[in-house]
């Protein structure tokens, strides 16, 4: 979100496509993804000069060239550190960041953290199919552990990184998470674009060649009721039809389900959410799914001032009442004149 | 060195003549870089021409009184041109036995040691590792030996001001500073209003340190009579009328990116991570917001120089710096910026190397690095400073290549001129050409491409935010004028040959003879902060009769189109470089020429004698 966008005019998403021809594999789930940002795009009263994506490289990172906006697909982990220069030189564009689980969180993880950490207006999408999919199927720091692949034939032995705690532990002021089929994906989008700071937004992302079906668990659509829990600003995190609850195990100091009785959720204990409670939104991004349903929607929004307002608050103080005269500046430190007489002070 | 011949070590006689070479020498914690600070104030206001050598040791805070832990300060000045900081000294002063030790091989014969026997005890000594006191074995007998109690000295004379005695001892700088005044005949009131000015908080540290001050001073009024120490005035070197200051490679950098960016009417971005010595740079520019400049402490080497690209891409001029380390993880990103012809400036403050190497020496190992040093056919612009004022110049021409042909380029500096200072006629900013920058706002006639070219194969810069010019960049080969994505086999030839043809083609001024003439027996070739010692030597033996001649080159790459001929027009070429060979092989292999190598990696810059000594071998 930015706040130098003037009105802006009406666009639709015809408005959001390039000519280019979209390079995904059949099926991929970056289709989907694509779709619902340019479906999302016209509700956001942005316009399309005024918006830039920026990408490293991986799968994902080839959005850049199908959004009709200017785009930057940069290098390997690298685009929040493009993004950052980019928005300090013009604070009034409104960026999104495309990357992925190998882009944003291996080869790009210490950027990302930063990113995060010093609140850089922006919209962070991280395409998570844990797995690499671009250089054909190795694993991925989102791997779960004993994922065979081309680089680990006999299953991988690290334990994956969790995107959305990662954020969070790295200082987000926005988490959210969706995934790539999902009808709720745009407002997802929505809600990080109106966050003024560093939205963080972990989408599920089916790659359909190396990890297929990888998120079926909770993302199919049969049973979907059981397995998701759509968190709603100031409603009770309930799911399964109502039947269930989540709530606080106040001797453990936990989270964990529990029955709806007749839809009295009060009487369950059930948590309303909260989205501005750091300490509840730590518990929400550890849920184990499985023993939980896959928390998504928007985890965590509580914005903070954002770097780039503070930067340029602070060059503004410092220019207070100062000339840009280069010149005198020049002549300033140990100076002395040499006349005909020699030198002075 | 401005004496020529006479100056030589081994053939002097007089005790000093037009030309001084003082090396101040202590403790880490003796405050040498300080002393060493003012007393080039006071040569400059002497009207001297002068060159300083800071030369400081990695850590931080060494052990006292170790070896390792010597911090000195050398100036060279003299009442005509000075071109380095001098090869050796004439007057050593030495703060403790370790400084003694480790700066006095170089002293010249008969040359003055000024040594604090106040810290020539046995734990000094031990640390030192010396047997017996070297100022009582006569083991310093091919010198002249001053031995005086400068803690004591310092400690009488600023009783009255009540100190601890830590603190009175850390009055001992401004006590040999005094005497060093005293010796050169240098007016004290310059330092005494700085003193006054810089403890203006305590007054009475000010006090005690100009006691101090006026002490070593007096000492030397009173004891001339005896022993070695003589008053020595050196005259006014014959300089152009007009403002001068003292001016450091690093601060020359940042105005000289400040005037650039300036000259070319944008703001300017500076991505930085801290290096030594290119650090410096980022400190400088960080004080300059009012000049449009902000600065970014990046999280990496790798994220400054992105960020400094990102904001190129958003319409100011970026810039980042570093030194050989951090240059190289910055090399994937050049990359970038060369594919998607963006402007850049990239400053590499080099120092000894490979890996950590010698962090707060000097070296010229990097050259290599700057013209060859990224995947791919990769070309860009290469330049290098040779002097702190120079280094201004050279920021500047960096910042004009960098926006008139939309490309990174590469500022080579390195330790010596970053942190060595120098006289600078301030330059009136009216003489430079500017060179403003032209976005490119609506769809010119014959369509908008993204990757169409001016006469000089530039392709025009659009600001995101610009309604019309929406397009994508990127590190994927680009098709020819429309900038997609194109992996066709012609076209990666034909933009291949686009990215060389654009470099080849910076108009780059014509080389010119430093020193002596086109074509003869012996060309000195050099880059960098070889210059002074190239061209006093070059002065030297011309002075001699010598046929000798000093080319500096300052356009890297490309390189001057006429150098080729101008090469051949000598018998001999000799490349004096300190790394092993690096421009001497660009030459060779861009010309044919028969270019011999001069190299020292020792970590200190070349000495006139060894540029001499070179000379003397190639005719």
């Amino acid at each position: 979100m930015n706040e130098m966008t003037t009105i802006a005019r009406p666009t639709t998403l015809k408005d959001w496509e390039t000519d280019q021809e979209v390079r995904w594999c059949p099926g991929c789930g970056d289709y989907a993804i694509l779709k619902a940002v340019q479906r999302t795009m016209p509700e956001i009263g942005t316009t399309p000069e005024n918006t830039v994506f920026i990408s490293g490289i991986g799968c994902s990172s080839r959005f850049p060239y199908y959004m009709e906006t200017y785009g930057f697909h940069t290098i390997h982990g690298r685009a929040p550190a493009f993004a950052t220069g980019l928005k300090l030189a013009n604070p009034g564009l409104d960026i999104w960041i495309v990357t992925g689980d190998g882009d944003g969180l291996s080869i790009g993880g210490n950027h990302t953290m930063h990113l995060i950490r010093r609140n850089l207006d922006c919209q962070i999408m991280l395409f998570n199919n844990e797995i690499y999919g671009l250089t054909k199927g190795q694993y991925s720091p989102t791997s779960r552990v004993g994922t065979t692949s081309p680089s680990t034939p006999y299953g991988s032995v690290d334990r994956p990184a969790q995107p959305a705690a990662f954020a969070l532990g790295a200082g987000a002021r926005f988490v959210a998470r969706g995934f790539d089929v999902s009808k709720e994906l745009p407002n997802v989008l929505k809600a990080a674009h109106a966050h003024k700071g560093a939205a963080f937004i972990e989408i599920f992302q089916n790659c359909i060649v190396y990890n297929k079906d990888v998120f079926e668990d909770f993302a199919a659509p049969k049973g979907a009721e059981d397995r998701q829990l759509w968190l709603k600003q100031g409603e009770p995190m309930v799911f399964a039809k109502g039947t269930k609850g989540i709530t606080l195990d106040a001797e453990a100091l936990t989270l964990k389900v529990v029955d709806v009785v007749d839809g009295d959720w009060k009487a369950a204990g059930v948590i309303v959410h909260d989205v501005t409670n750091r300490s509840v939104a730590h518990m929400l991004v550890e849920m184990r799914f499985g023993e939980f349903p896959m928390a998504l929607g928007v985890l965590y929004d509580d914005p903070r001032p954002t770097f780039e307002a503070d930067v340029v608050r602070q060059n503004a103080a410092a220019r207070e009442g100062k000339t840009a005269d280069l010149q005198s500046l020049l002549k300033k430190g140990q100076t002395w004149t040499v006349t005909e007489g020699g030198p002075e002070l | 060195m401005a004496t020529a011949v006479e100056d030589r070590a081994d053939k002097r006689q007089s005790p000093l003549s037009d030309a001084v070479v003082v090396r101040f020498a202590g403790d880490s914690g003796d405050g040498m870089q300080l002393t060493g600070g003012q007393f080039t104030l006071s040569s400059a206001l002497a009207g001297n021409d002068f060159a300083t050598f800071p030369d400081f040791p990695a850590e931080i805070r060494a052990p006292q009184g170790t070896l390792f832990g010597v911090s000195a300060f050398q100036i060279n000045f003299g009442s005509s041109a000075i071109d380095t900081a001098g090869d050796a000294p004439d007057v050593l002063v030495a703060m403790n036995p370790a400084a003694l030790k480790t700066n006095v091989p170089q002293l010249k014969q008969g040359g003055l040691i000024i040594a604090d026997e106040g810290e020539f005890n046995d734990r000094n000594l031990a640390k030192a590792k010396y047997d017996a006191n070297p100022l009582d074995d006569g083991s310093l007998a091919k010198w002249q030996l001053l031995k005086l109690n400068i803690s004591q000295l310092t400690m009488d004379a600023v009783k009255p001001f009540g100190l601890g005695n830590k603190e009175a001892l850390r009055c001992k700088n401004m006590w040999t500073l005094g005497l060093a005044l005293w010796m050169f005949d240098r007016d004290r009131q310059p330092l005494i209003d700085w003193l006054n000015g810089k403890f203006a908080k305590a007054p009475d540290l000010a006090a005690a340190n100009i006691a101090a001050l006026n002490a070593g001073h007096a000492y030397g009024e009173t004891a001339e009579l005896a022993g070695p120490l003589k008053q020595h005035h050196v005259d006014p070197a014959p300089v152009a009328p007009g403002l001068y200051r003292t001016l450091t490679g690093a601060e020359g950098i940042a105005l000289g990116l400040v005037a650039g960016a300036q000259l070319a009417k944008l703001p300017m971005f500076f991505g930085g991570y801290p290096i030594t010595p290119a650090s410096a740079i980022l400190h400088h520019l960080s004080r300059l917001k009012e000049y449009d400049v902000t600065t970014f402490q990046a999280e990496d080497e790798i994220a400054a120089i992105c960020s400094a690209i990102g904001a190129s891409y958003g319409g100011s001029l970026g810039v980042t710096s570093s030194s050989g380390p951090g240059i190289a993880l910055k090399g994937e990103a050049m990359g970038l910026a060369i594919m998607t012809e963006l402007p850049l400036v990239i400053v590499n403050s080099q120092r000894g190397g490979p890996s950590t190497g010698l962090p707060t020496k000097t070296e010229q190992s990097d050259l290599y690095q700057a013209v060859y040093g990224r995947n791919g056919d990769a070309p860009m612009p290469v330049i290098a400073a040779r002097s702190p004022g120079d280094a201004f110049e050279c920021a500047v021409e960096a910042c004009r290549i960098a926006v008139r042909y939309m490309t990174p380029v590469m500022l080579l500096t390195d330790g010596y001129i970053a942190n060595a200072a120098e006289p600078w006629k301030v330059p009136d900013l009216e003489s430079f050409d500017a060179f403003p920058v032209e976005f490119l706002t609506e769809v010119p006639e014959g369509g908008f491409k993204p990757y169409g070219r001016d006469e000089n194969l530039k392709r025009p810069w659009v600001k995101p935010g610009t309604p019309g010019l929406l397009h994508r960049i990127g590190g994927i080969e680009k098709e020819i004028d429309t900038g997609h994505i194109n992996y066709a086999p012609d076209n990666h030839q034909a933009m291949t040959d686009i990215r060389k043809d654009k470099i080849d083609g910076i108009k780059v001024p014509d080389q010119v003879v430093e020193l002596g003439a086109e074509g003869g027996r012996l060309a000195v070739v050099g880059w960098g902060s070889t210059f002074g010692p190239i061209h006093q030597a070059v002065r030297r033996k011309r002075a001699e009769g010598q046929d000798v001649s000093h080319i500096h080159i300052r356009h890297i790459w490309p390189l001057p189109a006429n150098l080729g001929e101008l090469l051949k027009s000598y018998d001999k070429v000799i490349v004096p470089e300190m790394n092993t060979g690096q421009l001497k092989t660009v030459l060779r292999d861009q010309y044919l020429v028969d270019a011999k190598a001069v190299n020292k990696v020792s970590g200190q810059p070349f000495t006139i004698a060894e540029i001499e000594a070179a000379i003397e071998g190639a005719l």
